[in-house]
């Protein structure tokens, strides 16, 4: 598809990246382009095909799961997808997580991972269960009632132990930023699952002092699971991996462009990731 | 799939409730919006309820399931089988889509039911959604017309006052269908035009006079379908018929306030002078808006121009291996009755325009411009909504349906005037790319007339001949089947699908793709076929529902529906991709007749035959009159705002900046945050300017995106609207495109490569006065188009936009001219943005600046008319377009930090928004500024005249600025820093004031 072509030079060693779409998914572009610009090889597959063949998951190192409406958000943002995803595709991917495949699961895809038991999944140390979880966590309507596209300053826990953004606190603030777009983005969980997503450092990303738009509990924009590797997100990183989506990047001075975006940073730590021997 | 036939099994239901502690933001937004309203109307709380209605055989545990499991989120929601109990002391509200009204979230829902009940079962289940309103302190009769107010609109809504549980859902039934003829040779005039009206087909008494003559020749009487395939053919949305038209403009000696035509008429192509203050006009379009675009093609720009007024978009070319399009279409009428259905299928046909040009675009940005009135309109006429609401809905309308098809909405703008309050205008524009070998395509006999998309209802029927018609109090009534809602998931499932079939590896899948837009099948399959013919089988489409006759399915306007000229050998693996996608097709026959003629067909039974030749070639054309009437114009266009008290005049420094504070609040120039964050910007990840531009986010010219993302070369977006010189349509269109072009020179495009397009919006052309003034706007699109060197690609004309109130009235809108365009960007990192970027740079005005004050907003909010004379500026055409040159020179040249239009408001009222924009103050010297003859401060600070540009620059570029610009006229008249605007010159004691309260003011103008 247009845009598609030569993204970056693949070399053999290219981990291949799973990009899922479904019907109302419309951010597979971006999110394909961002992990082929961090130097993985996408490959965009219908959940249709995914249902009638899941071992095809099976191949990939990586996954992403795009945002966008799918179906309509209708009954809920990200419900329906969740719901067939629990139903044909859950083992599958739980089986590739337990490999150690890093997977990000921005806006839309995080309200379907919240839905299909993928996040925050299972305790340190223990199993995926069989069956998917029930939800923990929840995206509700922001507290405007509103959709609102905007960029936010975001803070990255020192602590975190997500692979995507381990190591990105130290980032200038000037550019530490990242885009949101959506009308049902504000976490909300019980206090427990608060505090225990603090204590294990799975805070993956949170708004600036300021930029909680959405009304989200602690100002978190993302979490991960316990092993870090499952990344889900409101904000899009995919959508800020070259200095001219920043959105006052013509007032930018050189030194700081001299540098990679927060976004693309975030794929290159999952690809580097995928390519590491342990994985 | 089964059709919607009610069977006997149960309807059950299923409430949703939100959980208090996961807040309800959308009852709060409710009780927000009700405060405005009278006091009997306000709750004092409320509870928004998600309602599921299911039909079919389900079992009490699966209902339960599909409750807790599917549709409630257990953080959030609790679900509940059946109708709970009213809460004590509430009024009950629920609010259900009309029967036949697109229920899209019930679709989804349905498939949903797979994961639960399995593919088979789940087919076997019909959905329906509705909305429960558990309304605090409020009585029923006040909570039922609350909800006729903010929560529903009759013509796509039932309310009901209590729990909604029907025995089994409305639908349709199978009806015996009959082939009608209708009797027309034996009819008079009048009878001719009773016809014409009481059926709907809104055609002149010639058009009916014609059609009576040819199947008179025939020996026959039309069949029904036939009539009605004429009547859609022949509707001015389809065939422009006034704009194609021969027309003899009368114009008094001199042409009034505005340059006659007289005088220039032998120079001008298809133009010819036949009389004393008469000329005769060929083709107003082929001779005016086209003429321009033959003429530079002729020129130099024919490899660039590669498909030109004949296809849904224009078509150029973008690098060596893309080509760009771009479309706007209006959908006022629709919009009217139902704002919010009408903007989000106004959008919705935008796009499929760009699927379905060439061999298929991909859409990649999508623009609006709406035109409405202010929110305090006076009286509301009978049959009009209030404006503030059609706004929101509106907004919310192409919010929905721009964000869930994943197309940013980059580039658009509100103009305010009370004129608009029956008749709103609502422009959706959308920008596609595509390969550059996928720029033609065309049907071949044999080839299979295949359909994709969304399924057919009666929704949408007659609204071709419904845009031609003029808006009355009754028409809400009269056309409530025109209105629909549209499903933006069925046409992103489309589109995904299309773009596979066209970049299929074994080649391009398909011949010919195009939308069915206005006149649906008709008008789709007759323009595809139009020079094959095409043996159309109308009973094979899919429909939402039992009982539609062969003429509806034939004429229905049921969106997400694109036809494609398929050769047979590769109808099987296009199905294959449909259904990958979930994409529904049907095969509807055959292009190619022996006697290229339309043949249509139910089951084995001829239903309907006309020859294509009639059915495009037949309309008669008759001589319009157009008279130009500069007084009548004059009155027409109006001066200050309704209601607005005329100001003392400026007499100091304080007075001026007061003046330009009143002006950053007026609606057309203030922010307008609280519509453009509801869009989507970044999805695709194509953007590089937004609408936003620097740490205030501050009012961006135009948007630049990466059409191929992973390419530097940019594509700019923007548009012009002069709306306030309608007192002569003629500069207002040279205005207007000196706007568009202005607004894209500013942030980096290269004004040679500028591709534009016009969109009319006028009252009734019947009347030869707005016919005259048509013609004006016509001839600035001429003379403007080849002066830019701007090629005209695309255009669309809407020409009944007025308003008969009950008491007689008729409220014509101001002749509204759309000026979009789109513009070529060498590299990105020429991109520049209107923010003042930096402490000490100078600030260099481009262009002069006249005293002439008609037409400026400076006027609209009371400013004092002795501050200049009351003539509308005029734009040079041999200066404007070398400015935008020189101008565009010096952004290549990288010497120019921020660049903005001095357009709405005036140049003091641009350069504060630079400076606000930035987080900076500047200091403005209002003498230092070039001028045309003697203009006081007052008039240099707030006249709207054309091709002028605000340039930030170094002190050290000054001289190669100057070096750049040779004769232009241009000074050095402030320098940006510190926290305050401060203006001075010699007619007054300079002030100053902080740059912060002129942000505060302008990002409160329009707030909400």
């Amino acid at each position: 598809m247009t845009g598609m072509d030569s993204c970056s030079s693949f070399g053999d060693g290219a981990p291949r990246a799973l990009v899922v779409t479904a019907p109302g998914i419309n951010c597979d572009g971006e999110l394909a382009r961002a992990f082929a610009e961090a130097g993985a090889r996408p490959e965009s597959i219908l959940f249709e095909r995914l249902r009638r063949e899941p071992t095809l998951v099976d191949d990939f190192e990586l996954i992403g799961l795009p945002g966008g409406f799918s179906y309509g958000d209708d009954g809920g943002a990200g419900r329906i997808l969740a719901q067939l995803i629990r139903r044909n595709l859950y083992p599958a991917l739980a089986a590739a997580i337990a490999r150690g495949v890093p997977m990000i699961a921005p806006c839309n895809g995080f309200q379907i991972a919240v839905q299909a038991g993928l996040l925050p999944g299972p305790d340190a140390g223990a199993d995926w269960p069989v069956e998917p979880a029930s939800p923990l966590v929840a995206l509700a309507p922001n507290t405007s009632g509103r959709f609102r596209d905007d960029w936010t300053e975001v803070d990255v826990p020192a602590d975190t132990r997500c692979i995507w953004t381990a190591g990105l606190t130290d980032v200038d603030a000037s550019v530490r930023l990242l885009p949101s777009a959506h009308g049902e983005g504000r976490f909300i969980a019980d206090s427990s699952t608060v505090a225990m997503l603090e204590q294990e450092g799975r805070v993956a990303v949170r708004y600036a002092e300021g930029t909680n738009f959405n009304g989200s509990t602690g100002a978190i924009a993302g979490i991960c699971d316990a092993s870090g590797l499952v990344l889900g997100l409101m904000p899009h990183p995919e959508r800020y991996t070259r200095w001219s989506q920043h959105p006052t990047w013509t007032r930018l001075d050189a030194g700081i462009r001299s540098g990679e975006p927060l976004g693309l940073l975030m794929f290159r730590n999952a690809v580097r990731h995928a390519m590491a021997p342990s994985a | 799939m089964s059709t919607s036939v009610a069977s006997a099994v149960a309807v059950h239901r299923i409430e949703v409730r939100r959980r208090t502690e996961a807040g309800d933001p959308a009852a709060d937004a409710l009780l927000s919006d009700a405060a405005d309203l009278e006091l009997d109307l306000r709750p004092t709380g409320a509870a928004r309820i998600d309602v599921y209605l299911l039909q079919g055989d389900l079992r009490a545990e699966e209902l339960d399931r599909i409750g807790r499991d599917l549709l409630a989120d257990p953080v959030m929601q609790m679900a509940e089988l059946g109708a709970t109990a009213v809460p004590p002391g509430h009024a009950l509200i629920e609010v259900h889509p009309l029967p036949g009204v697109m229920d899209p979230a019930a679709a989804s829902i349905s498939t949903a039911l797979e994961a639960i009940l399995g593919r088979d079962r789940a087919a076997s289940i019909e959905v329906r959604t509705g909305v429960r309103w558990e309304l605090a302190g409020i009585s029923p009769e006040a909570a039922h017309r609350l909800a006729t107010r903010l929560l529903a609109n009759p013509v796509v809504h039932a309310i009901h006052g209590e729990a909604y549980l029907p025995d089994a859902f409305p639908a349709g039934h199978e009806r015996a269908f009959e082939v009608r003829s209708i009797e027309i040779s034996s009819l008079d005039d009048e009878a001719l035009e009773r016809l014409s009206r009481d059926a709907h087909l809104f055609l002149s008494l010639e058009e009916m006079q014609a059609i009576q003559r040819h199947y008179r020749d025939l020996g026959r009487e039309p069949r029904e379908i036939e009539l009605e395939s004429l009547a859609q053919t022949w509707s001015e949305h389809c065939v422009h018929k006034t704009l194609k038209a021969t027309i003899e403009y009368r114009e008094p000696d001199g042409g009034g306030s505005g340059p006659s035509l007289l005088e220039s008429a032998s120079s001008r192509p298809g133009h010819e002078l036949i009389g004393p203050g008469v000329v005769r006009i060929d083709n107003l379009l082929k001779s005016t808006v086209a003429a321009a675009t033959h003429r530079l093609m002729a020129e130099d720009l024919d490899d660039w121009c590669l498909s030109v007024f004949v296809d849904n978009a224009g078509v150029v070319a973008f690098d060596d291996d893309h080509a760009v399009c771009m479309k706007v279409e209006t959908h006022n009428h629709p919009s009217a009755l139902e704002p919010y259905g009408g903007a989000a299928t106004g959008i919705g046909g935008c796009i499929r325009d760009i699927m379905g040009t060439g061999l298929a675009a991909k859409p990649i940005a999508a623009t609006d411009v709406f035109c409405v009135a202010t929110d305090q309109p006076g009286e509301l006429p009978e049959g009009c909504l209030h404006p503030r609401r059609t706004l929101s809905e509106v907004v919310a309308g192409v919010r929905d349906y721009g964000n869930r098809m994943g197309i940013p909405t980059l580039d658009g703008g509100v103009w305010f005037d009370d004129r608009y309050v029956g008749n709103p205008l609502v422009y959706c524009g959308c920008i596609g790319v595509m390969p550059r070998d996928r720029v033609e395509g065309d049907a071949m006999p044999g080839d299979r007339i295949i359909a994709l998309g969304g399924r057919t209802g009666r929704d949408g029927i007659h609204g071709a001949t419904f845009s031609s018609a003029e808006l009355t109090d009754t028409h809400a009534d009269e056309f409530s089947h025109a209105v629909q809602i549209g499903n933006p998931i069925t046409e992103k499932i489309t589109l995904d699908a299309v773009l596979a079939a066209r970049d299929h590896e074994s080649g391009c899948l398909f011949r010919a793709i195009t939308d069915c837009g206005a006149g649906g099948f008709s008008s789709a399959v007759g323009e595809m076929g139009e020079k094959l013919g095409a043996d159309v089988r109308l009973d094979r489409a899919p429909v939402k529902y039992a009982g539609l006759t062969p003429v509806e399915v034939w004429i229905s306007e049921a969106q997400e529906r694109m036809v494609l000229a398929v050769p047979p050998e590769k109808v099987d693996t296009l199905a294959a991709i449909c259904d990958d996608h979930g994409v529904e097709w049907c095969d509807l026959g055959e292009f190619g007749t022996p006697g290229r003629e339309l043949i249509l067909h139910w089951g084995e039974t001829e239903v309907g035959r006309i020859s294509m030749e009639f059915l495009h070639d037949g309309v008669p054309m008759p001589v319009r009159e157009a008279t130009w009437d500069p007084e009548w114009a004059a009155a027409e266009a109006g001066g200050a705002d309704p209601g607005v008290e005329s100001r003392p005049p400026v007499t100091g420094g304080a007075d001026l900046l007061a003046m330009a504070e009143s002006l950053l609040r007026h609606p057309n120039l203030a922010s307008k945050a609280w519509i453009i964050r509801q869009y989507d910007h970044e999805v695709q990840g194509g953007a590089v300017l937004r609408p936003f531009a620097g740490p205030n986010d501050g009012p961006g010219d135009a948007a630049i995106i990466r059409p191929v993302p992973d390419r530097p070369r940019g594509l700019a977006i923007g548009h012009g609207l002069a709306t306030g010189l309608a007192r002569d349509p003629y500069l207002m269109g040279l205005a207007a495109i000196d706007e568009c072009v202005r607004n894209m020179v500013c942030v980096g495009a290269d004004p040679t490569r500028i591709a534009i397009l016009d969109n009319f919006c006028w009252p009734s052309c019947g009347d030869p006065r707005n016919l005259g003034s048509l013609v004006r706007a016509s001839e600035a699109c001429l003379d403007g188009g080849i002066a830019y060197r701007t090629p005209f690609v695309s255009g669309k004309d809407s020409l009944n936009n007025q308003f008969s109130t009950e008491d007689g009235r008729t409220i014509r809108v101001p002749p509204t001219l759309l000026i979009s365009g789109m513009g070529l960007v060498e590299d990105e990192s020429i991109a520049t943005s209107m923010d003042a970027k930096q402490d000490g740079s100078r600030l260099v005005v481009v262009g002069s600046t006249s005293d002439r004050l008609g037409g400026s907003h400076f006027l609209r909010i009371g400013g004092d008319p002795g501050a200049g004379r009351d003539e509308l500026p005029v734009t040079d055409l041999v200066r404007g377009p070398r400015t935008a040159r020189a101008v565009a020179e010096a952004i290549r040249a990288g010497i120019v930090r921020s660049a903005h239009d001095p357009s709405e408001g005036g140049l003091l009222v641009a350069a504060i928004e630079m400076a606000f924009s930035g987080g900076l103050g500047i200091d403005l010297d209002l003498d230092a500024v070039p001028t045309d003859g003697a203009a006081s401060a007052t008039a240099t600070a707030f006249a709207e005249d054309p091709s002028r540009y605000l340039l930030e620059v170094a002190e050290s570029d000054l001289q190669k600025l100057s070096d750049l610009l040779g004769d232009l006229p241009h000074a050095v008249i402030g320098t940006f820093g510190g926290t305050d605007v401060q203006v001075r010159s010699d007619e007054f004691e300079a002030a100053s004031s902080p740059a912060d309260g002129f942000l505060d003011a302008w990002n409160k103008g329009c707030e909400r």
